[in-house]
């Protein structure tokens, strides 16, 4: 892991390449984490991926995350890898609420890491985030004619009402 | 024992006659229904679907075919990899909504006459997963015999829904709860669910339970 000065120093060298990428860091029970904007993700994931004495050339996991009612809702984890250090770095890339129909966009990482080309349908299959150059951008784990993003936190949970004796004069 | 076998050789030439064929119809003759024979040989020749949704695949078809708990004992141990050789299809485990066509599919595959055990509180009701993934019930999408409950249901559990399907194979199905504690028309129902009036088979049902429990 980037202890607290090595993740500001990461933070520094990309503000000298992409001014306004990088919005926020922290250090929460060991893992670093660079919060950056959504705008900038696939610059700030190539120059991790490519500079030296960085390399992070493994993606590990992308997952998405609801933050209801925050603002801005929607964040996209990505938890980059260095296997000869065996250094982690987690991504978290801020995703505004469009709106009431439009879905949130993100670029997709598919060309920098092949891995994720699932994983990011995985995002879309759940929480209704299109990754912009996705060759496949499909439903993967629920039925290709499913009708909304279940894992948003203002999707229903589902399910029937079931009557017990304490509420039957609700439901019965 | 070598004289039985004479005598049976004699009835089948027809040299038997008088009150010895009375005494050997007596003995090795037994009379039934077409119905009664078909349903005994079908129930005591089950072969079950070689088939797992969830965890209760563990109980049910992997344990119970075992030499611990051995489904051979009800003449069933022969599970069939192919729907089409199939007399039971155990839902072992919650049934997904993705997983749902599949399994109908497989139901619609298996030759007439055939059974479905919905095992488990998953596949009887979706048990914990109230949610948007998994089917509420199986018997939304497919007929259903039998409900064994649990979570998942012991082995011997499913042993003992297997020998009242056996009975209701043979058209003699025992009576649930409600009938048998005098119970009809107590049944709970959620919101937008039929209204509980028994059946006419329920009623005679009934009236016979309540004479064997008050005899």
């Amino acid at each position: 892991m980037p202890d607290a000065p090595g993740l500001e120093l990461i933070r520094g060298e990309i503000e000298q390449h992409h001014p306004g990428a990088v919005l926020d860091t922290s250090l929460e029970r060991d893992r670093a984490v660079l919060v950056i904007d959504a705008q900038h993700l696939l610059a700030v994931l190539n120059w991790l991926r490519e500079t030296p004495g960085h390399e992070y050339r493994f993606l590990s996991s992308l997952h998405a995350a609801d933050y209801l009612p925050a603002e801005p809702r929607f964040a996209i984890h990505y938890e980059l890898l260095n296997r000869d250090r065996v250094e982690r770095l987690r991504v978290k890339a801020l995703l505004a609420n469009p709106g009431k129909d439009a879905l949130p966009e993100i670029d997709s990482c598919v060309e920098l890491f092949p891995t994720a080309e699932f994983q990011e349908r995985e995002a879309f299959d759940f929480f209704g985030i299109v990754f912009r150059g996705h060759p496949d951008l499909t439903r993967i784990l629920l039925p290709d004619d499913y009708v909304g993003w279940p894992q948003r936190r203002d999707f229903p949970v589902g399910g029937e009402p079931v009557t017990f004796t304490y509420n039957e004069r609700q439901y019965g | 024992m070598r004289e039985r076998q004479l005598r049976a050789r004699d009835m089948l030439r027809g040299d038997l006659e008088g009150e010895e064929l009375e005494r050997h119809v007596e003995e090795k003759v037994v009379l039934t229904s077409f119905e009664k024979m078909l349903g005994w040989a079908r129930s005591n020749s089950i072969f079950p679907l070689t088939f797992g949704l969830a965890c209760c695949a563990i109980e049910a078809p992997i344990s119970i075919v075992t030499a611990r708990y051995d489904l051979a004992r009800f003449g069933a141990e022969a599970l069939r990899a192919s729907p089409r050789q199939a007399d039971l299809i155990i839902l072992s485990g919650r049934v997904s909504i993705k997983m749902a066509p599949v399994v109908r599919r497989l139901y619609d595959q298996m030759l007439e006459p055939k059974w479905v055990m919905a095992m488990g509180a998953c596949s009887s009701s979706a048990g914990m997963f109230s949610n948007y993934a998994v089917v509420q019930g199986a018997d939304k999408f497919m007929p259903v015999d039998i409900y064994v409950p649990g979570c998942p249901p012991r082995p011997e559990a499913v042993l003992y829904g297997f020998t009242k399907l056996q009975r209701k194979i043979q058209g003699n199905p025992d009576p649930g709860w409600r009938q048998r504690y005098n119970a009809l028309g107590t049944e709970e129902w959620a919101r937008g669910g039929p209204r509980s009036e028994p059946g006419a088979g329920d009623v005679d049902a009934y009236e016979r339970a309540r004479e064997l429990t008050s005899a």
